[in-house]
């Protein structure tokens, strides 16, 4: 394995942990950050010329919801100016056609726009708020604009049936790019897991029926899938490896190899008001914790596979094993895999019936 | 399915290329980024709305004269056909 360090390719900028959705999928961490400890909109500027300058091709402006920062615009224009491709990863609440406007004319590239379900009723119980029609609204909007669209439809148990509806939705759209994003085990989902994971059946009838899907629209829209892992064989290559490709900047400007990262105990992040982005990324303690192989345990030290999927997720390794360095417990070769076994059969074989009945929630709240 | 050699590709909405002045050359596209060597920027360069993909091939054909024509042809046209199906290309 190379031992070089590459240079980061995108910066995920966690502008603010404020959302108008409450979704009980949400990958934010469960204890939020205050609207008080967010970065000054002069401080993003800085990090995103930091970031160009240590080799980073694209920023994505997500949160929370982006949208609620009022200075969205200039960190566009700060982006660009910066010379990075601009990326808004974005629920579409607080938008209107002016604002649309305004974020293309300052050089937005590409906007992620995110669907809870196919109509109003599931997409209002997934996120606690009123949000499927004005997404809708947005989408009539986006066809009078030059920018690369996406929609991301996060899918788990309550909506994995309304593939073709979602697909509906997309294909009067003028996205040219969709993501069927099963929801994974972090923050708020994973609080919610035994209501949001898909039963067995309802994976594999899913993945039959978006591969023949990703076929007949193959040239005119890019259709992307992953399963939820648990049910994978192997593990994701999670944030393409720590520390290899991406770093994210949370709303108080703590720099994390990932989203999930703080639920590892013993780790401290380092802030970009404190030093510079490439020194963060080349020299923290956080970010050199788990690169190379050192830190591997068996089996992952002398798989095959190491340089493909690099153990898997140490997020979720932490989560599930309790052990930030072991192998990925959704690996099929991992000591600990017996214990997602036994998640999944408590719900397949046959599933129960109780699983399919709305349940109580656990919702995201709005952080102060 | 191969491109019409008559129809006009042009870079689809969201997908550009870098500054000039940073390098190396790249194109840029939702979640994806390309690293543009000589013929390939030569390709992408010309995927403006005004060239027809016949006329890239001719162009590139004259460029790379030492190389087998067709093999150019052939190589182009698999080009733009992946860059159609990751969606960074639209024909007009």
């Amino acid at each position: 394995m190379t031992t070089e360090l590459s240079n980061p390719l995108a910066l995920i900028a966690e502008l603010t942990h404020r959302c108008p959705l409450h979704c009980v999928y949400c990958s934010n961490p469960v204890e939020m950050q205050s609207r008080s400890n967010e970065l000054s909109t002069e401080t993003w500027a800085r990090v995103l010329e930091e970031a160009a300058a240590a080799g980073v091709l694209q920023a994505d402006f997500t949160g929370g919801e982006p949208l609620a920062r009022t200075d969205i615009i200039e960190l566009v224009h700060a982006a660009r100016a910066a010379g990075l491709y601009v990326n808004l990863i974005t629920s579409g609440m607080p938008m209107d056609e002016s604002k649309l406007a305004a974020l293309v004319e300052a050089g937005l590239d590409h906007m992620q726009l995110s669907f809870q379900g196919a109509h109003e009723e599931i997409a209002n119980e997934i996120s606690g708020t009123k949000s499927h029609a004005h997404k809708l609204r947005v989408l009539e909007w986006l066809k009078q604009h030059r920018i690369a669209v996406t929609l991301n439809f996060v899918i788990h148990r309550r909506n994995i049936d309304q593939l073709e509806e979602m697909l509906a939705i997309a294909e009067s759209s003028c996205a040219t790019r969709i993501e069927f994003a099963n929801v994974q085990y972090y923050g708020w989902a994973f609080a919610n897991r035994e209501n949001l994971l898909p039963t067995r059946e309802q994976l594999e009838h899913s993945v039959e029926f978006l591969k023949r899907e990703q076929e007949r629209l193959k040239g005119k829209i890019r259709i992307e899938f992953v399963v939820p892992d648990y049910y994978a064989k192997y593990p994701k290559p999670c944030m393409g490896g720590w520390g290899r490709k991406l770093m994210l900047i949370t709303p108080s400007g703590d720099a994390l190899p990932c989203h999930a990262a703080q639920v590892i105990p013993g780790l401290t992040f380092e802030n970009v008001k404190d030093r510079s982005l490439r020194e963060i990324w080349e020299k923290s303690t956080a970010f050199q914790k788990f690169r190379g192989e050192a830190w591997m345990q068996e089996p992952c030290k002398t798989c095959d596979r190491r340089e493909q999927d690099f153990g898997g997720c140490r997020c979720q390794a932490l989560l599930l094993a309790g052990d930030a360095a072991a192998t990925d417990p959704v690996c099929s070769l991992a000591p600990m895999r017996p214990k997602v076994d036994a998640i999944l059969a408590g719900m397949n074989s046959p599933p129960p019936a109780e699983i399919f009945v709305k349940p109580n929630w656990l919702y995201r709240p709005n952080p102060s | 399915m191969p491109p019409d050699p008559n129809s006009f590709p042009r870079l689809a909405p969201g997908c550009r290329l870098n500054e000039k002045s940073q390098q190396p050359r790249m194109l840029l596209m939702p979640e994806r980024a390309l690293r543009l060597n000589g013929p390939s920027l030569e390709i992408i360069e010309r995927c403006d709305g005004k060239h027809t993909v016949q006329q890239i091939i001719v162009d590139l054909q004259k460029i790379y004269s030492k190389a087998e024509p067709l093999k150019v042809e052939q190589d182009i046209l698999g080009y733009l056909t992946l860059l159609q199906n990751q969606r960074a290309l639209d024909f007009g």
